[in-house]
């Protein structure tokens, strides 16, 4: 009662007492040194409980002495900004922890060795072989996925933008966005009901299928996007010029967006490129090196990870490995994703007048 | 002058003969350009239309064939025996452990998401708030694989100490009760899935966020709402159907998630009162672990849990985007 009147007399009569601009950061202090002195005295071994500890002394504290000075809206404000902060920091936890994990174990093994032999007759519980057969099969049934998917999604986007009126654009719309939520499973055991009509055995390109239908609707969206954001003047321009609206668009709107429609098929390949279930189902992973992906099982990397994970027994060799081609596929994953945003930054179309 | 008589003066046109004809040769060529470019886009669009009843009609003739040879109930089984002839299974234990999964997961980062949207777009200093939404696309970004990885050689040890607090002070409710196993469990497979699906949900609630129209918060703030209730009374009552969508969203990802769930679980075929003891499956993680030793008839078994996962994530995913679609049209009204 007594600081609300001082601190009302130091500013101003129309404005109510308010805590001093340091009182968030004083509080966490606080909060961190009385978890830590909780957490020793009541002899707590994980650090998880002290971190609790400290959030909960935080969101109750910051409440309570904002309730006292400031009154109970401003401390319901301060709390709820204290959850957001509180909400950011749990989110951020994960990915430090498994980027950190990921870094600091991949690179025991990860050298050329790993990277150009392959597993062959090397036991899973082993040390010794490599990737290579794995990383050769990722980049072709990821490559022909994207022969397949990359040019269906982009004409599909071309007819929904520049063509689509009516009811078969409108189901085609929806369906895109139904198919966006196909969990992968189901597109692998979609071809895998092909394959047993006519008694396939698993092979690459199977695979390539499965990832090129997760493929189409990423693209379909990211390019009807981009199309969208081309200027209509760009294409009366053309059109008043008499150019047939096939060239128009081949010349005028495509160039236009091409920056955008790349980083689109780009993110489109990072997402097929760490699919593992429909190449469990369907190229069903090879030891050897087999470079033809129309016969013969095959690997990829997020199956060698996999499958280093779970036919190893628990043997530390085999989760070194699995480690280390995470952290390839974390790289070749991340690298599209850099390139991708900045050839959108590069290439992004300049609307406005 | 010279300069002007070069750049005003056109070269003088060369008479073309038969302008008529060309002018018809160009029409055709045209006509026929632009009708081969129209068939191919949309042949392109017919084509995503049937593929996606291709899948419908191939599961659906598979799963057919699988139910016929069944001997238990494809329904109510608690059994998976497909390698026997006559075959036994059932879906139940699956749709169990597949609901419970998801609801953990989204108890746990719709909430999380939410806050972390609003972080974006309403408390985050500005210049952090890029960079934020740029980790939170890493997230997103990181493939399902190195999250499983991830989960079962590091999240698994660390639940321990989580699991016997939760079986001290909530072991009585059943529901938390712990025999001191592998943390291998529905509980555990729930976290991670938060984890994972936790930017899609960030992300899609961000983008409803942001068109929340400025002069609704500005007519809160001068009325002298704090950043709480204007949140509370502008914010979030015009992104509701928003994050209800994305929230579903969300849920479509949890449903299918396959390798995460299928190298954090140990698995078992039985319903358990128990989120902490390991057992329990899903659609998507019995479909990885049972494959390979799976006869011909156990893939068409596999193929009709596969059906049914198909089925529940084209329902809540069509939900969700007439949800969506819905508020843009409102929106649209709107603006």
């Amino acid at each position: 009662m007594s600081t609300a009147a001082v601190a009302g007399k130091r500013t101003s009569t129309l404005q109510g007492a308010s805590l001093p601009k340091w009182s968030p950061y004083a509080i966490v202090g606080g909060s961190i040194v009385l978890g830590v002195a909780i957490g020793l005295a009541a002899g707590l071994d994980s650090k998880v409980q002290w971190g609790l500890i400290a959030g909960l002394l935080y969101v109750f504290g910051t409440y309570g002495i904002a309730a006292r000075v400031e009154g109970s809206r401003q401390a319901k404000d301060r709390v709820a900004t204290s959850l957001v902060w509180v909400a950011f920091v749990i989110a951020v936890v994960p990915l430090v922890s498994l980027i950190w994990v990921t870094i600091s174990r991949g690179v025991k093994v990860l050298d050329v060795y790993f990277l150009t032999h392959s597993m062959g007759v090397v036991a899973d519980s082993q040390p010794g072989g490599g990737a290579y057969a794995a990383i050769i099969g990722s980049l072709e049934q990821v490559g022909l996925a994207t022969l397949i998917g990359a040019p269906i999604g982009i004409l599909t986007a071309v007819y929904l933008v520049e063509y689509g009126r009516g009811r078969l654009a409108k189901s085609v719309t929806f369906f895109v966005d139904v198919m966006t939520g196909i969990p992968s499973i189901v597109a692998g055991l979609f071809i895998l009901s092909i394959m047993l009509i006519f008694n396939m055995e698993p092979f690459g390109f199977a695979g390539s299928l499965a990832l090129a239908i997760l493929m189409m609707p990423v693209v379909v969206r990211s390019t009807e996007e981009m199309l969208k954001l081309v200027p209509n003047e760009l294409r009366e321009a053309s059109l008043a010029l008499g150019v047939p609206k096939w060239r128009t668009i081949l010349k005028v709107v495509l160039p236009t967006s091409i920056g955008g429609i790349t980083t689109g098929v780009m993110l489109a390949v990072a997402r097929i490129a760490g699919e593992t279930a429909p190449v469990l189902l369907l190229v069903f992973g090879n030891p050897f090196i087999n470079n033809n992906p129309f016969e013969g099982a095959q690997s990829s990397l997020p199956l060698f990870i996999y499958q280093q994970y779970a036919n190893s027994a628990g043997a530390n060799a085999a989760y070194d490995r699995a480690w280390a081609a995470s952290l390839t596929l974390i790289a070749f994953v991340m690298i599209l994703n850099l390139v991708a945003r900045g050839i959108a930054r590069w290439k992004a179309p300049k609307t406005g007048r | 002058m010279d300069i002007s008589t070069q750049t005003t003066d056109a070269p003088p046109p060369t008479p073309q003969p038969g302008i008529a004809e060309q002018k018809r040769n160009a029409r055709g060529a045209t006509r026929a350009g632009d009708r081969v470019f129209l068939g191919l886009s949309r042949g392109s669009g017919i084509l995503l239309l049937v593929i996606m009843a291709a899948i419908a009609v191939f599961l659906t003739y598979r799963a057919a064939l699988a139910i016929s040879r069944d001997h238990g109930n494809f329904l109510t089984t608690f059994e998976w025996n497909t390698n026997v002839i006559p075959p036994t299974f059932g879906v139940a234990v699956l749709a169990f452990g597949t609901i419970v999964s998801s609801i953990i997961a989204m108890a746990i980062a719709v909430p999380i998401a939410v806050a972390i949207a609003l972080f974006i777009t309403h408390y985050a200093p500005r210049r952090m708030a890029g960079p934020v939404a740029y980790v939170i696309d890493l997230l997103a970004a990181v493939p399902s694989i190195v999250y499983g990885l991830w989960g079962a050689l590091v999240l698994v040890p660390h639940m321990t100490g989580l699991f016997g607090w939760l079986d001290d002070f909530f072991g009585w409710t059943g529901i938390f009760s712990w025999d001191g196993g592998a943390p291998r469990s529905m509980l555990t497979v729930g976290i991670l899935l938060a984890i994972m699906i936790l930017p899609v949900i960030t992300n899609v609630s961000r983008e409803v966020f942001r068109q929340v129209p400025q002069m609704h918060e500005e007519a809160a703030l001068a009325l002298g709402a704090t950043r709480w209730e204007v949140v509370r009374m502008a914010v979030l009552p015009f992104g509701r159907s928003g994050v209800i969508s994305a929230s579903m969203l969300g849920l479509g990802r949890a449903l299918g998630e396959t390798m995460a769930v299928a190298t954090v679980l140990s698995p078992d075929f039985d319903i358990h009162a128990s989120l902490l003891n390991p057992g329990g499956g899903t659609f998507a993680q019995n479909i990885a672990s049972k494959f390979s030793e799976a006869t011909a008839d156990g893939r068409d078994a596999l193929i009709a849990s596969g059906l049914v996962l198909f089925v529940i994530t084209l329902l809540v995913n069509g939900a969700a985007r007439i949800i969506i679609q819905r508020r843009a049209e409102y929106s649209g009204a709107n603006a």
